[in-house]
């Protein structure tokens, strides 16, 4: 194996386009390295991106929004309390990745190209509307978060092509976003369902909505049924209703040793309703 | 495979070594520096007994590679008290008897040091949840929590 640290995103890609192996991009390193561990992946080329400068930068851009590098660790995220403030949301998916020795190393890059559909930091990306900007051969691309997985453990990344950064979309006022999962245990465990809402306040009625799921189906999920079953209404109990109906009609999970599909279909309804409550009140603020 | 030439800044002295590519910090800290006090437990950053501070951030460093290191700053169990002293978490942890066996124990006197600098006066849900990464099958945690709860008073006092 390898191992090149390059000082820029360009020679990141070069080195991959020259590389006629198995070929592996490091951030946080939380799964190559027990990939590499296992045996399960072990590269001709591991190419290290967290020595490129702005890699572990989060940056205030000037239309309000978040650049958040593709190093920047969960307990960096944390750690930012403006950034906290606007995306919350975001935030405590984040966190729920692993214990804090983790958190010291995970990144929310790394946590999208794993491609798994229980990655706890994805639905809050997908729901607060996030962008991966997209680096390869051929030039650069924006694409939109729940674009990137296609399935469980594949990404929408051709070979050769990295996630330069993610960005967030500006909050604005009288936004708020939430994400919850369910796990049988208090902490340290893969997501049965995951569930996040991001909306938009005007007085008490709803005027934008966006509703991710995740783990009830082979990529996240950004469902626009939810969305709508709540968009113009005051978060009532008619609205809850709609909203929990409409979560537990887009699940479309599998049964395995965490949870019947069943179980799935009806926990996406209970935690789309508590999600959005909590996002709606983070919205007043 | 070609090993590389790393320089770090390791409990404060600056250490040289040559790393495989495919060696962790882990690897590197036992094998090449002797500093075997941070303990292998699963190799998969489940366990927390490896449990080292990287550039200020407590981290597993078996999911770190030693190659990554050049130019880091890193503090282990090794560097935690002063030659022929303890860490008063190190002494409440024996007054204590928060440990048994004790291979998860420098993992845990890691993450309770980083947890007190960062939060004085942690509650015992916040030490339980801080501490949720470092894994004991002897001591059943209590006697874990109450070593932190009681080198946190002591340090508060003394500060």
């Amino acid at each position: 194996m390898r191992y090149h640290a390059p000082a820029t995103f360009d020679e990141a890609v070069s080195i991959a386009a020259a590389a006629s192996g198995v070929t592996r991009f490091l951030a946080g390193g939380t799964d190559v390295l027990v990939q590499l561990r296992a045996g399960s992946v072990t590269p001709d080329d591991l190419i290290d991106l967290k020595k490129i400068p702005g890699t572990h930068e989060i940056t205030a851009l000037p239309d309000g929004g978040w650049r958040i590098g593709i190093a920047v660790s969960g307990a960096m995220l944390g750690a930012h309390a403006q950034l906290v403030a606007d995306w919350p949301g975001v935030v405590e998916g984040m966190e729920l990745v692993g214990s804090t020795q983790v958190q010291g190393r995970a990144t929310l890059t790394g946590n999208l190209c794993n491609g798994s559909p229980a990655a706890d930091s994805v639905p809050g990306l997908v729901a607060a509307g996030a962008t991966v900007t997209i680096l390869g051969p051929n030039g650069s691309r924006e694409v939109p978060v729940e674009q990137v997985p296609v399935k469980p453990g594949k990404t929408v990344l051709e070979p050769g092509e990295i996630i330069t950064a993610i960005t967030l979309p500006p909050r604005g006022t009288k936004g708020g976003d939430a994400y919850l999962r369910f796990i049988p245990r208090t902490e340290m465990d893969i997501a049965v369902v995951g569930c996040a809402v991001s909306l938009t306040r005007e007085g008490d009625t709803i005027t934008a909505a966006r509703v991710a799921l995740g783990a009830v189906a082979p990529t996240v999920l950004l469902d626009e049924a939810c969305a709508q079953a709540i968009i113009g209404t005051t978060l009532d109990d008619a609205a809850l209703d709609a909203l929990a109906g409409a979560a537990s009609r887009a699940a479309k999970p599998i049964s395995d040793k965490r949870g019947t599909k069943e179980f799935r279909v009806e926990v996406a309804g209970v935690l789309a309703r508590r999600a959005a409550k909590i996002a709606y009140e983070r919205a007043a603020k | 495979m070609s090993k590389m030439h790393v320089t770090a800044t390791v409990n404060g002295d600056e250490v040289e070594f040559l790393a495989d590519p495919r060696e962790t910090l882990l690897d590197c800290l036992r094998d090449h520096l002797d500093l075997t006090g941070s303990k292998e437990g699963c190799g998969t950053g489940d366990c927390g007994a490896c449990s080292v501070m990287l550039n200020g951030r407590l981290v597993p460093s078996c999911l770190v590679l030693g190659v990554e290191t050049d130019g880091a700053t890193i503090e282990t169990i090794e560097g935690m008290a002063p030659e022929g002293a303890l860490h008063p978490l190190q002494r409440k942890f024996i007054e204590h008897a928060a440990l048994q066996c004790g291979f998860c124990t420098p993992g845990f006197l890691v993450a309770a040091k980083a947890l007190l600098e960062k939060n004085p006066d942690p509650s015992e849900s916040e030490i339980r949840y801080w501490l949720a990464g470092n894994l004991c099958r002897c001591t059943g945690y209590d006697k874990i929590v109450r070593a932190v709860q009681d080198a946190a008073a002591e340090m508060r006092g003394a500060a």
